[in-house]
């Protein structure tokens, strides 16, 4: 079984070195270890006002680079004291700068450029390939950002400059420069091939408190801009995004039984789903195309995936009556199959299965229980939760090739974790884990590493990750 | 003060002082004898002042708002008879109820050639007692609300929608319950909601405790109940009775429940 897992490692280790691959021109230059990239980001200084945003930059634009999955972050520990903040004040080392050896034989600290010279950054203890710096500077009301990345492997600082961009936010408050430092992070992680998350945005369900009512919320991918979507009073549940990130579709009991509701987001507005008599609609996702939902529901009897359009006419049953059918999720990919979970067996595992309801195939292997099947933006691999290994209830986030069925295990011994919901840059992942001792969302690598918490206030649920 | 003389001194003149005057009354002549004188005859005896026989009140105790009976007899030359506090001149033997507010003495005068004769004859008045508390009230009205609350939950086994014997006999109990509940209340329509413990996940729950909720359902209408008065609800584990996270709160939570609405 280890083998196994190993396989599905390497397998998704290689679908993030494919993003690596698809570089304007960073083809070799991945470190000789076969690791990742290293980059260094010393804190850049801000001038006068400009100095009370550089906490906040320096801070989202480590998170960004950190959390990317395709760079390795050289410790700011072993950076040199002097830290450049224009490509100017790089200064070429004399021709004569070598190690040399004492004439007792020992080896003499190398000459160093005390951080301006390049191979002070790409020498030990640093050892990056990578560095940004810059500054940034206040000018009218205008916060500017001067952002650099030089290539350390180039010879001189000329061919070095990979990015030298000027960024403009507004002085308001903090967001700005937080804004600025997302532009700047994705600019350079586009460079290695990673898709910017930036503007995409996490919808999930948040509650006060025990026992108070649960809203949609919505927020940025790094925790921040946490705000109301739906205040219905009510329980508001199971938010999903459509694939262009105009609309939701979630589940409530705002107006009795749990229904479907259909909602733009900008501006919020209720798009009147069509749910048809049940005692229960819920659960819905949205088609590739968007015209399209999937959701299950109790008409005729407990519980059946049905597809509607997306406002809620023209419904019919994909599955058959008397089964246990939850979670329905289209392929984003081929839009040809479905995965879902299901109790039609006993213990809930996850199924796929054609858009007509045919090839039904189990893909976990019954132990357990499984849940919250969410497609990888390619369509091959699926997130979900499963108890395997562990006792009922226990919950880790798993990811598993729908062709194959191997699968590899991301979270370990830390509480509950479920609701795995795919980034659209593929690399990431959000979910919901109890290991604080209260259910939050937290992020992490679709290698189960670089595992953030985003948010700290309440209780929330079932992220839902989309544009 | 007095020496022993002087007092024999004053005693002295005063026996010579009473001497001298008794001397002089002794020899006054005695007067004549009145002359003799014609009597008339006798006037005849005035006529009796007329009398009061019986004047009396009956009862002579009453309670506030009650009446009592004032009766009297007079006899002798009568010219009239009256009764005070209002009541007025009245016949020589009568009765009259009377109903006063408060203790009364009534005074009945009669008058006749012979003079005049009272009575009076007393009603003692007292406050009446409180009123009896009143009747215990008849038992409010069971309302809805406590019907439904009084019906039992039927409990379930982990990820099943059977209906075990336990909860077979307490689902029966509520479906007696309910048909008398629908007959007391005939607009009322009643919710089964189905909840579940906290293991599986939400999304499963939510599909498990609608099947609970239905299950329960099918069974009360198979005994009698009318499907149209029960709707069914999925609460999943969105509810809890309890969060602790053992068998015992997981029991708790993995019901069916009764109530009034949503």
């Amino acid at each position: 079984m280890n083998r196994l897992v190993w396989i599905a490692l390497a397998s998704t280790a290689a679908l993030m070195m494919g993003y690596a691959q698809q570089g304007p021109d960073l083809k070799g230059l991945v470190n000789k270890e076969g690791g990742l990239p290293v980059i260094a980001v010393p804190d850049l200084l801000g001038a006068g006002s400009a100095q009370s945003f550089t906490v906040v930059f320096n801070q989202t634009l480590w998170d960004d680079l950190a959390g990317s999955g395709v760079l390795k972050m050289a410790p700011k520990t072993l950076y040199p004291k002097g830290v450049p903040q224009q490509p100017a004040d790089f200064r070429q080392p004399p021709p004569t700068a070598v190690a040399a050896r004492s004439r007792q034989g020992e080896l003499v600290a190398a000459p160093n450029g005390g951080g301006f010279w390049m191979k002070d950054w790409s020498n030990p203890p640093a050892s990056a390939n990578y560095l940004a710096f810059g500054y940034a500077a206040e000018q009218n009301g205008v916060l500017m950002l001067f952002g650099n990345l030089f290539d350390l492997s180039r010879d001189t600082p000329a061919n070095a400059q990979m990015i030298g961009k000027r960024y403009l936010a507004t002085t308001d408050d903090q967001k700005g420069a937080r804004q600025m430092a997302h532009q700047f992070a994705a600019d350079i992680l586009a460079l290695f091939g990673a898709k910017s998350l930036v503007g995409t945005h996490i919808y999930y369900v948040h509650q006060a408190g025990f026992k108070t009512p649960k809203e949609i919320w919505v927020m940025d991918p790094d925790g921040q801009n946490q705000h109301y979507v739906t205040r219905f009073n009510s329980l508001s549940i199971e938010p999903s995004v459509s694939p262009d990130g105009t609309k939701i579709a979630f589940t409530s009991y705002a107006k009795g039984s749990p229904a479907i509701f259909v909602f733009s987001v900008d501006p919020v507005r209720d798009l009147r789903f069509y749910n048809q008599v049940a005692s229960m609609n819920g659960q819905p996702s949205f088609t590739p195309d968007g015209k399209q939902i999937v959701y299950s529901s109790s008409a005729g009897r407990c519980c059946r995936i049905f597809i509607a359009g997306v406002d809620g006419r023209g419904f019919r049953p994909i599955t058959s009556v008397g089964s246990l059918d939850a979670e329905p999720k289209v392929n984003p990919k081929t839009g040809g199959s479905i995965v879902f979970s299901t109790g039609r067996s006993g213990p809930e595992q996850i199924y796929m299965m054609n858009m007509d309801g045919a090839d039904i195939e189990r893909l976990t292997d019954g132990t357990g229980e499984a849940s919250n099947p969410s497609w990888h933006p390619s369509g091959q691999l699926i997130a979900y939760a499963w108890t395997r290994g562990y006792a009922q209830g226990n919950f880790n986030i798993f990811t598993m090739d729908v062709v194959s069925r191997q699968y590899l295990q991301l979270t370990h011994d830390q509480g509950r974790n479920e609701n795995p919901s795919w980034a659209p840059d593929g690399v990431h992942l959000a979910f919901m884990s109890n290991r604080t001792g209260r259910s939050q969302i937290w992020s992490m690598l679709a290698t189960g590493t670089a595992q953030q918490q985003l948010t700290r206030d309440g209780l929330n649920y079932s992220p839902a990750w989309g544009m | 003060m007095f020496s022993k003389r002087q007092i024999t001194l004053i005693t002295l003149a005063l026996s010579l002082a009473i001497f001298a005057g008794g001397c002089k009354k002794k020899v006054q002549a005695p007067p004549p004898p009145p002359p003799p004188v014609v009597t008339p005859p006798a006037p005849p005896p005035p006529p009796p002042a007329p009398s009061v026989t019986q004047f009396g009140a009956d009862p002579s105790s009453i309670v506030r708002g009650q009446s009592s009976l004032l009766s009297w007899t007079v006899s002798g030359n009568v010219t009239s008879v009256s009764i005070d506090k209002g009541i007025g001149a009245v016949q020589n033997t009568g009765s009259r109820r009377v109903s006063p507010e408060d203790s009364t003495t009534y005074t009945l005068t009669t008058t006749g050639p012979g003079g005049n004769s009272t009575a009076s004859a007393t009603v003692n008045v007292s406050a009446p007692p409180p009123p009896p508390p009143p009747p215990p009230p008849p038992p409010p009205a069971k309302t809805l609300t406590d019907w439904v609350a009084e019906l039992q939950d039927g409990y379930f086994d982990y990820d099943k929608s059977d209906i075990r014997a336990d909860a077979q006999a307490a689902l029966t109990q509520d479906a007696a319950a309910l048909k008398t509940v629908i007959a007391d209340f005939p607009s009322a329509v009643l919710t089964i909601e189905g909840h579940c413990d906290e293991r599986g996940s939400a999304e499963y729950n939510q599909l498990l405790g609608d099947k609970r909720a239905s299950a329960a359902k099918d069974f009360l209408v198979q005994l009698g109940v009318p499907a149209d008065k029960l709707k069914t609800i999925s609460y999943g584990k969105e509810r809890p009775q309890c969060t602790e996270q053992d068998e015992s709160c997981w029991q708790k939570n993995r019901r069916v429940h009764f109530s009034t609405g949503q």
